[in-house]
């Protein structure tokens, strides 16, 4: 029975019959620990959200108080709005200023390998050691920053400790740290990239410019989106290099939604509400992407 | 002929010198760490700044290495990510496995949520894991940071996708002689992944090592703490003395560094095949 069945339907099902069962036994660990460590999660952490819990006594049930809360005392709007501002801050500039790195490290001249590192290195340290190293560069009396500012005559604020400049600092030091990362990302895309059709653009006489704009930016359009998304989605959920360079200060100036979050969750031990707010950054970035990728799609389309 | 070869020189020049204005202005923050790091008190007040020191002040190490238990943060980290990687090379060559290789009902819709779950921010799922962490008995010790920590959807489709490379007459030839899939696995497919698993590894590591947010909510006790930390909540408790501070920086980072030196390629790779999700 099984050998003539196999025999008729050899080109579908070349494998034995336990595929799936050896699919299913190689698939039991990530499928519990996917189970246990997300699913349940996602789901508890809507339910927490509609709760009063304290992460101590029983959480008792509360509706959408919390929720009408954090939209009503306003602390978790100006989050959300420092977490645009830093998001918007970023973004953009981190991945046009990648793009101008991987074009330089696509150039072909020697000892790419000791450039590209030098713009890799701050990617692969931790935030919390690097964000010091910056917090004493933007020391206003001794700081780096300010030395050269002053030799140069120039006024020397008090970058970290002044309200409109602390998040254009940390913008600053976010993007210094990423352009690497997204600068890989990007020189593999331009790789990618088949020599051929520049060859064919330059018989056809277009210039290096004309290249660039009819050949390099929409081949690289896709790999922009990813390095674009995955900033978005990295940018919102920014929390190490604010805890540890501002605080969320001076006053609540860097406050953005993740700083929020943890010091309600695990410093005031409000976890409902905690919830409720991890729940709307949910949403945004689940939006926000989705809209990123129509946009990318529709484009593409075109 | 000769002008266009004038002007290539030029360019490369030009390129070469734009390159490193802008390779040492990178590095400019890790050089002022280790000038700092190696100053005594009075210098780093000094105006203007000196990036060579007077006097090399290595007691800024020692006393560091004094202040805190930094060869314990230093084993916690290492033990931790140590474990993390195990677990994840296991877990995902696994998955990876499954969802390259073998055909099964609802393989590709499995694949689809697992890989959405990376959308979900640590936000979310951070205070039932604590919840959970503690039903499990693993709050306040290393198990907290590493049994959540095994799972990884991006590991899992950094190895789908070096799996699907493999040639399938390697894996058709072991069936006809008769090996079953737990063979095939092995001897086939994870035999001829070096350089995914090597990626994979460095990775992870570079994620454990310098992970901040989950070791500051799992772990209480200092005897546990990881370097980030440990360092984290150095500066909280002194009063800031930066040079010693840049000390500190440095001795967390010296073990990433030190991979980056001989594993270079793999970092990269990793970063490049993160690229091509789609």
């Amino acid at each position: 029975m099984t050998n003539s069945a196999r025999a008729v339907k050899k080109p579908r099902k070349p494998l034995g019959t336990n595929e799936t069962f050896w699919g299913y036994v190689f698939l039991a660990p990530v499928i519990i620990g996917f189970l246990v460590f997300t699913a349940v999660p996602v789901v508890v952490s809507l339910y927490y959200s509609l709760t009063n819990y304290d992460g101590i006594t029983d959480p008792k049930f509360v509706g959408f108080s919390n929720y009408i809360d954090l939209f009503q005392n306003g602390e978790f709007g100006h989050a959300l709005l420092n977490s645009v501002y830093f998001t918007v801050g970023t973004v953009p500039l981190g991945a046009f200023l990648a793009l101008l790195v991987a074009i330089l490290l696509n150039q072909k001249i020697k000892a790419q390998s000791l450039y590209r590192s030098a713009f890799f290195i701050p990617c692969i340290v931790s935030y919390v050691a690097i964000a010091m190293v910056w917090q004493w560069m933007y020391n206003q009396d001794y700081g780096l920053i300010n030395s050269v500012l002053g030799a140069m005559g120039l006024p020397q604020p008090g970058w970290l400790a002044t309200e409109e400049l602390a998040m254009p600092s940390v913008i600053i030091m976010t993007i210094w740290k990423g352009l690497g990362y997204n600068g890989v990302i990007l020189l593999a895309g331009l790789q990618g990239i088949s020599p051929s059709l520049y060859e064919a653009a330059e018989i056809d006489g277009a210039s290096a410019i004309q290249r660039f704009t009819r050949i390099t930016l929409p081949m690289i359009r896709p790999t922009m989106m990813f390095v674009l998304l995955t900033s978005m989605i990295g940018a919102l959920q920014a929390f190490d290099q604010i805890y540890i360079m501002t605080s969320g200060g001076p006053g609540r100036a860097t406050e953005v939604v993740c700083y929020l979050i943890y010091m309600n969750a695990f410093q005031y031990f409000k976890q409902g509400y905690a919830s409720a707010m991890a729940y709307i950054l949910f949403i945004i970035i689940f939006a926000a992407s989705v809209i990123q990728l129509k946009v990318s799609e529709k484009n593409s389309e075109l | 002929m000769n002008q266009g070869k004038t002007k290539k020189i030029v360019y490369k020049t030009v390129l070469h010198i734009v390159l490193i204005i802008l390779s040492v202005t990178m590095l400019v923050p890790f050089l002022w760490m280790i000038s700092s790091s190696l100053k005594t008190t009075q210098e780093m007040f000094a105006s203007p700044p000196t990036w060579i020191p007077r006097y090399v002040a290595w007691e800024n190490y020692t006393y560091m290495l004094q202040a805190a238990p930094w060869m314990r943060y230093f084993g916690n980290t290492f033990f931790i990510s140590a474990l993390t990687i195990a677990g994840q090379l296991i877990t995902c060559s696994m998955a990876a496995y499954a969802f390259a290789r073998l055909r099964f009902k609802g393989r590709n819709l499995i694949f689809l949520i697992y890989l959405g779950t990376m959308m979900i921010p640590f936000q979310v799922v951070m205070i039932p894991q604590f919840k959970i962490v503690k039903i499990l008995g693993l709050v306040n010790t290393h198990w907290s940071l590493i049994v959540p920590g095994i799972f990884n959807a991006f590991g899992t489709f950094l190895l789908r996708q070096f799996f699907q490379t493999i040639p399938k007459e390697l894996e058709e030839a072991a069936k006809i002689d008769g090996c079953g899939y737990p063979r095939i696995f092995w001897e086939i497919v994870i035999k001829n992944s070096k350089p995914a698993i090597i990626t994979l590894v460095v990775f992870t590591f570079m994620n454990t090592w310098n992970d901040f947010q989950r070791p500051l909510i799992f772990l209480n006790d200092d005897s546990l703490w990881t370097l980030s930390m440990g360092l984290a909540k150095f500066q909280g408790t002194y009063v800031t003395q930066w040079n010693q501070m840049m000390a500190g920086a440095l001795i967390t980072m010296v073990p990433v560094l030190v991979l980056y030196i001989f594993a270079q390629k793999y970092f990269v790779q990793g970063i490049v095949m993160s690229g091509l999700k789609e």
